[in-house]
């Protein structure tokens, strides 16, 4: 019985991870770290000359004052989309829909924090 | 077409086992000739994908060594591969790909050079023979098609502008050897590097290129992309003036 079990999870684990593409933790080590950094802090390899530095995810004041609606909005249409910087670009060519909700989650997780909380 | 002897010359100089060299050194010289590509494969193919196609999931990009080359005709300028073969100097500062040779510094990640690796300099004549056999990978000439390059220059400034301030590319690239990113290639050698319907058709739509690039897709317009072109072109020779 419990090998029936784990196996009937694996299946529904692996039907998710199917159904939305790429982990939002490989899509972040990929395509944010180069900016946002590889420990999410904003201090990415790219920042040196960078007229506007990155926002720091694991800062929970900045990050809660955002919805998940608007980082769902700067991801997929980039920071101009929201009045913030033309150095963040517009991933929707990149992600798609799902991917981008599962990276929102994956913010929320690296500021450990909410909306308005 | 690529000589016997320049074969054998790439052949030797790629220090290939000798139980292979023998092998072959038995077969008839003019099959080796017809299987001139072969053998470059052997030799290249362990960091470079020569077959196609690009990497379709970011496992695949992530075991990358170096950039992919199964399009390399419609990508580079041969004068500029047999040039850069035979003193191969680095054009992406953080290699390929860029996650594998950076570690958290003090004021932000840096580039670990300690990672990177010298790619292996070749004699002029195999040099010739390689980028002979590379420009024959040509599987998107449809993409390069579309492309028309519209003749003309731009002042260095109104580049810059453009470049940086309109559309954010300087985040991510170099433009001088001291100012810009570092996860993308540098462009101030762009234009020497590669032919000009490509940059256009990259920057136009990465993905159809790389599906998995870290180069986001920025909508970028008709004009700018123009712009883009005749940017690189002064870049390029102001780095070569700089020299």
């Amino acid at each position: 019985m419990p090998n029936k079990l784990l196996f009937v999870m694996l299946l529904a684990m692996f039907a998710v991870q199917a159904q939305a593409g790429e982990t939002a933790a490989d899509n972040y080590k990929i395509y944010c770290v180069q900016c946002h950094g590889m420990e999410g802090n904003g201090k990415g390899v790219n920042i040196r000359d960078m007229s506007v530095q990155p926002r720091d995810h694991t800062d929970a004041k900045a990050m809660s004052t955002r919805s998940d609606d608007e980082l769902f909005k700067v991801i997929k249409e980039g920071g101009t989309s929201i009045n913030k910087s033309i150095l963040m670009p517009p991933w929707s060519a990149t992600f798609s829909d799902e991917e981008i909700r599962d990276l929102v989650q994956y913010l929320r997780n690296l500021c450990k924090c909410k909306y308005g909380s | 077409m690529v000589k016997e002897t320049e074969v054998e010359n790439i052949f030797k100089s790629m220090k290939c086992k000798l139980a292979v060299a023998v092998t072959v050194a038995l077969l008839p010289l003019a099959a080796v000739a017809a299987d001139g590509m072969a053998l470059l494969q052997k030799d290249c193919t362990s960091c470079h994908n020569l077959k196609g196609p690009a990497a379709q999931t970011l496992q695949e990009l992530m075991d990358r060594k170096g950039p992919d080359l199964f399009y390399a005709g419609n990508k580079y300028r041969r004068e500029w591969l047999v040039s850069w073969l035979q003193k191969p100097q680095r054009i992406r500062p953080a290699g390929e790909y860029y996650g594998k040779h950076i570690k958290p510094g003090v004021k932000s990640d840096e580039v670990d050079a300690a990672t990177l690796e010298k790619h292996v300099a070749l004699s002029k004549g195999d040099a010739e023979a390689l980028a002979d056999e590379l420009m024959k990978l040509r599987p998107h000439d449809d993409l390069i098609a579309r492309e028309k390059i519209e003749p003309g220059t731009i002042d260095k400034q109104m580049g810059e502008m453009n470049f940086d301030k309109f559309w954010g590319c300087m985040a991510c690239h170099l433009i001088e050897p001291d100012f810009g990113g570092f996860s993308g290639p540098e462009l101030y050698t762009a234009a020497d590097r590669l032919q000009p319907e490509f940059i256009a058709s990259f920057i136009r739509n990465p993905q159809a290129w790389q599906p998995k690039t870290w180069m986001p897709n920025k909508g970028v317009s008709e004009g700018a992309i123009q712009k883009f072109v005749r940017y690189f072109v002064v870049l390029n020779k102001e780095s070569e003036n700089a020299k």
